[in-house]
């Protein structure tokens, strides 16, 4: 094929992957009888401020309440969990004990296990604790991620050359100590790519959320914008707040994306590799 | 290093994961299990209550012989076959295509194709279904100008609405792993192969693909887990109006629909665990299909 051939392929893949986004953009600057009009690939009667308003004003500000729900599910849950993947990546990794690789098979396994069919349960002894409802509900159980266990593991064996435990040992630091101050240190850029998955992941948990909170106040932005969405057959005015919402949901993670290319390529390769 | 203290640091590191594992984890599985042997009856003439008794396989029965829960694995079937095939090929395809593109272009195109992934999946519904939807798309009335006329809420769009959302959200993010993977291959095999006359053609079908198989057999076995799972973006067609995607359209949508529309927990744990042994029975078919070549990588 010749290599006009190749990127006009390219180039038509990447219009189909953009141009719902483009879209995104233009109709979030409309108001309801312009999106209504069907024509929103321009930027026709631009209403951006005044949906951003009404997005800001609708029910006392529930939508940035929110948005910084969303914020500490993700960031607080995702900070968390790739503590405790790498961690035990790095257990895994630098240790040898008793039972390890079937404790890791146990870990693999828990990559295969379809967690919506664990919501439900998950609510009903949520629900025994008292814990549904509440924060807690939607944070604890993001805090597992198996797969982020298998990466961090991954770069442990990379990124943390023995030697340099070793030299630490022998100055006399304990085992926690060498893995807070040198191990982890150096496993940093993996960290971070844990971390990003993690957050994208919560950011974008929507299952979870829909089952265990009912008090709107505590809703994320995927379920806060769901809920929206049902009331738009009724009363179209929540289409621009619906749009206008969207757009600016995705904006952290289009940001984060972009900006930290090398990291999830290393995600993605890491998995891909072994 | 002591064997005490390295088994105690490694206690107090993995401490941590395996005390949520089993919370968030094994629990729910083994609670699941149990809800589902059991069913709630009306005691007496229904005054006093319900009472939970012990049913045994009742609860399976009950999900199996429920003509929704059956219909819904046959569309999880019919959109494995649509989807899968066209996300691997495609995926595959834009692999390949950028790995021979140039340089230059690659990390643009890479970037691009990928950014869908970021769009959570709730949103990504909400505008692909905004863009279904008649009288907001752009998109319906170019289609028609051109004499296209397809309706995405029609019983025969449900299936391609569906799967083209999802393509949407993964065709990038697995054509950036097969990329890696190809990246990875050794350079003189693929000079060798050029020099022994080997179109470009018959390199990527011949040499690059299978030297990639394991990545190919990884995101098939995931994209099979995630597949069976199918709930989100067919519960946003579901709230469109007059779509012909049904409240248990999928066995995901019809456990969410038994436990909280018809507070019948233990089916709902019998359609989950039906599910999750589907999901386990298929992740064993294809690492076994697939594992005993592709184990030399």
């Amino acid at each position: 094929m010749s290599r006009t051939a190749v990127n006009g392929f390219l180039v038509l893949a990447v219009v189909y992957m953009l141009f719902p986004l483009v879209w995104l953009v233009t109709a979030a600057t409309k108001d309801t009888g312009g999106l209504l009009a069907g024509n929103a690939f321009s930027f026709d009667g631009f209403n951006l401020g005044e949906n951003l308003s009404n997005l800001a004003s609708y029910g006392d500000g529930i939508y940035f309440r929110w948005y910084l729900n969303s914020l500490f599910y993700a960031g607080g849950g995702a900070v968390v969990c790739s503590l405790i993947c790498v961690a035990a990546g790095y257990a895994f990794d630098k240790y040898e004990f008793r039972g390890k690789e079937k404790l890791f098979g146990l870990v693999l396994m828990g990559v295969l296990v379809p967690t919506t069919a664990l919501a439900l349960p998950m609510y009903l002894l949520a629900s025994r604790t008292g814990l549904v409802n509440t924060y807690w509900s939607v944070l604890i159980p993001v805090l597992v991620n198996p797969f982020g266990v298998y990466l961090a593991r991954v770069f442990s064996t990379g990124y943390i050359p023995n030697e340099a435990l070793e030299a630490a040992r022998i100055d006399g630091a304990s085992e926690l100590r060498v893995f807070w101050s040198i191990g982890l240190r150096m496993v940093m850029p993996g960290f971070v790519t844990v971390f990003l998955f993690q957050f994208t992941a919560i950011w974008n948990n929507f299952f979870l959320p829909l089952v265990m909170l009912s008090d709107r106040k505590l809703f994320p932005l995927s379920l806060g914008l769901y809920s929206w969405n049902t009331n738009t057959h009724g009363e179209p005015s929540f289409y621009p707040l619906v749009v206008t919402g969207s757009l600016l949901a995705v904006i952290p993670l289009i940001v984060a994306f972009v900006s930290l290319q090398r990291h999830w390529k290393a995600g993605l390769t890491a998995g891909s590799v072994k | 290093m002591n064997r005490a203290r390295t088994t105690r640091a490694a206690a107090i590191l993995l401490g941590p994961f395996f005390v949520l594992f089993t919370l968030a984890m094994v629990v729910p599985i083994g609670y699941a299990v149990w809800l589902s042997l059991f069913t709630e009856k009306q005691s007496g003439l229904g005054f006093g209550g319900t009472e939970t008794v012990f049913s045994g396989l009742d609860n399976y029965a009950a999900a199996l012989g429920d003509r929704a829960f059956r219909e819904g694995f046959g569309v999880l079937l019919g959109y494995c076959l649509f989807y899968i095939p066209l996300l691997l090929i495609g995926a595959l395809a834009l692999a390949l295509l950028l790995d021979s593109t140039l340089a230059r272009a690659r990390r643009f195109f890479q970037l691009a194709l990928f950014l869908p992934h970021a769009v959570p999946g709730i949103i990504a519904a909400l505008i692909w279904v905004y863009l279904y939807t008649p009288q907001l798309s752009p998109v319906i009335s170019a289609m028609e100008s051109g004499g296209i006329g397809f309706d995405f809420f029609s019983p025969e769009g449900a299936l391609p609405s569906v799967v083209n959302i999802a393509l949407w959200e993964w065709l990038g993010y697995n054509m950036v792993i097969f990329y890696a993977a190809l990246q990875a291959i050794d350079r003189s095999v693929l000079e060798a192969a050029t020099v022994d006359g080997a179109g470009a053609w018959r390199i990527a079908l011949s040499i690059k693909v299978p030297l990639i198989r394991a990545s190919v057999v990884m995101v098939a076995l995931f994209t099979v887990i995630g597949s069976l799972q199918l709930f989100t973006e067919p519960l946003i067609l579901n709230k469109g109006t007059g779509s012909a995607v049904s409240s248990t359209w999928t066995p995901n949508m019809y456990a969410y629909t038994a436990a909280f529309e018809r507070n019948d927990y233990g089916l709902a744990a019998a359609a989950s665990i039906l599910l999750a042994l589907t999901a386990a029975l298929l992740s064993f078919v294809v690492t076994r299909f697939t594992g005993r070549k592709g184990r030399k990588a």
